[in-house]
């Protein structure tokens, strides 16, 4: 264990410490970004007030849309000569979401990416390559720091260029490879396409980070088998810190959250009511340590739930579930609600389909249709139509059994999906438009 | 011995098609027969071609979804109730035809029909106690 002191501390202790910071951190917020002190001016909420954790609910949330309307700079709470590092958020609908990073940030971000790589057993004896994009994406840089930090051997790959991630994977022995799931299972598929003779038994690869878009169980089990690889969840959110939010452990069975940095509530994104643990809702996040971009009480939009369990690893941090899905993605169709990831898991339990497929939304009259477009690659394309027909079929069934709803199964080309910056686009919602 | 068929996935759309055509057509590639089944989405493609594999090769790099199966081809007169006879053979034995189509030129006067089984090898074995000409890879696509 990286930090064993925190990463194994009695809960109590754990939540004396988080109201010491929270006092600390809401403090530093409002005394140094006006935002802040205009908002909780107006909420009637002084940092004063905050005497325990539960009157953590009377302070205003902060939404993704405050932070692109204080684009670039406006939010930070530290002169721009301390900031050594910013990173952003892609701005497909508006402004980009800018975070700056004083020395001190920085150093955290590293801390709790070696954390994570080290619950997943990796040490300073690995070869870390690390295939996530470098750049304004706190992918790349987190994963590198973080593995440096743990005294690992680090290789800045970036993302893209398969055949040379394949060629290093064997040239640098490497042991560790950290990517988007999607990706690792690209790699997959290169190999069997282009590459016959190359077996992944040959290389040393024992262990994959995985994060920066949801994925399912199916996936980890598609990725191990394929990949023959031990897989692991990372977490974070480039407005909390990027990865390293929360990771899983030896027990691949929820996600520790890193309490020391992060103070999270989950909330009912109706209402934006708390809800007690182990309940599902939307997880919020207060950073407690941050100097150039506090956030307090910002509203993820990642539906998951939080528990406490005794875990095996021994790690008392409290647990996350892998986040299940968006509040803002989910879906009403005819009154049900769906969320893209349910269609994945759908999708993956039918052999051999991996998960390039869209979701399109319309409203014919007064009825919501439904289509979910799939990509056919080798594994299940047949040259006869009624094996494909039994495919649509065995599909829309499905969907109807799991979901509930009767979708227009659309089998397509392969790369007839748009994807933006290598993520697919998962959900059309034509009745929006 | 048999002959091999290289089979596309095409969208049903305006340019999926000739998409595949040009790769093929780009490698030289020859398609000495075809055809289509069509779904009101998607078709696949079905040729016999000079050189199966290196086909299925160009087509997997250019990202189309494709495959190569076994299939039968038949020699029969091209005279009335040959093709009849021919399937009375697979009624007999119980074998159901997937789907079949035939060569658009004549061979020395005969007419070729290509078949889909789910067992090649049984079709064949029933047609051959008949007396009829199996056509091999080698006599469509010659020496490679």
């Amino acid at each position: 264990m990286y930090s064993k002191d925190i990463e194994t501390m009695p809960e109590k202790k754990m939540k004396e410490l988080q109201l010491e910071r929270l006092k600390w951190s809401v403090k530093h917020a409002y005394n140094n970004v006006p935002f802040y002190k205009k908002k909780y001016d107006e909420a009637g909420f002084h940092p004063e007030q905050l005497k325990s954790l539960d009157d953590m609910r009377r302070i205003p949330f902060l939404k993704k849309q405050d932070m692109r309307d204080n684009y670039p700079y406006g939010l930070f709470a530290v002169p721009l000569n301390k900031v050594v590092r910013v990173h952003a958020s892609s701005g497909t609908t508006g402004n980009a979401t800018v975070v700056g990073y004083t020395k001190n940030d920085v150093e955290v971000f590293a801390e709790v990416v070696a954390r994570s790589l080290s619950a997943y057993g990796v040490t300073e004896n690995d070869v870390v390559q690390v295939a996530y994009g470098y750049g304004l994406f706190t992918g790349g840089l987190g994963l590198h720091y973080g593995s440096e930090k743990l005294g690992a051997l680090t290789v800045p790959i970036s993302g893209g260029n398969t055949p040379r991630q394949l060629m290093l994977f064997k040239d640098f022995g490497t042991t560790v490879f950290c990517a988007t799931p999607s990706y690792a299972l690209n790699i997959a598929d290169y190999i069997e396409k282009n590459m016959s003779d190359y077996k992944i038994e040959d290389t040393k690869l024992r262990i994959g980070v995985f994060g920066a878009e949801p994925w399912t169980e199916a996936m980890r089990t598609e990725i191990e088998k394929r990949l023959k690889i031990d897989a692991y969840d990372i977490y974070g959110l480039s407005e909390v810190i990027g990865p390293g939010v929360s990771c899983e452990c030896s027990e691949k069975s929820g996600l520790h959250v890193f309490e020391d940095h992060f103070y999270v509530e989950i909330i009912n994104p109706e209402t934006g009511e708390v809800l007690p643990e182990g309940e599902k809702g939307e997880i919020v996040y207060t950073s407690l340590t941050k100097e150039a971009f506090p956030g307090i009480r910002y509203r993820s939009r990642d539906i998951t739930r939080l528990y406490h369990d005794s875990c095996k690893c021994g790690r008392t941090l409290v647990k996350m579930d892998k986040v299940s899905g968006r509040s803002d993605d989910m879906l009403i169709i005819r009154g049900v609600n769906v969320f893209p990831s349910q269609v994945e898991s759908v999708l993956m339990e039918i052999e051999g389909t991996e998960p390039h497929y869209q979701i399109i939304v319309d409203r014919k009259g007064s009825l919501d249709d439904i289509e979910v477009m799939v990509e056919v690659n080798e594994r299940i394309f047949s040259d006869e139509i009624k094996v494909m027909n039994e495919l649509s079929k065995k599909i829309n069934d499905k969907f109807r059994s799991v979901l509930g709803i009767n979708a227009k199964v659309t089998l397509s080309e392969p790369g007839s999906i748009p994807r933006s910056e290598g993520k697919a686009v998962r959900v059309v919602d034509k009745r929006k438009q | 011995m048999n002959v091999t068929q290289l089979s596309a996935f095409v969208a049903n759309k305006p340019g999926h098609l000739q998409r595949v055509l040009k790769v093929l057509a780009d490698e030289s590639i020859n398609i000495i027969t075809l055809t289509i089944a069509e779904t009101s989405d998607f078709g696949i493609l079905r040729m016999i071609v000079n050189d199966p594999d290196k086909g299925h090769k160009v087509l997997r790099e250019n990202n189309i979804t494709c495959s190569i199966t076994d299939v039968l081809a038949l020699e029969i007169d091209d005279t009335p109730g040959s093709l009849y006879n021919a399937l009375d053979v697979f009624a007999h034995m119980n074998l159901n035809i997937e789907y079949m189509y035939a060569f658009t030129e004549k061979r020395e006067g005969k007419a070729v029909m290509i078949f889909r089984f789910e067992d090649v090898e049984a079709a064949k074995n029933a047609l051959v106690g008949k007396g009829y000409n199996i056509v091999r890879k080698i006599d469509i696509i010659g020496e490679k």
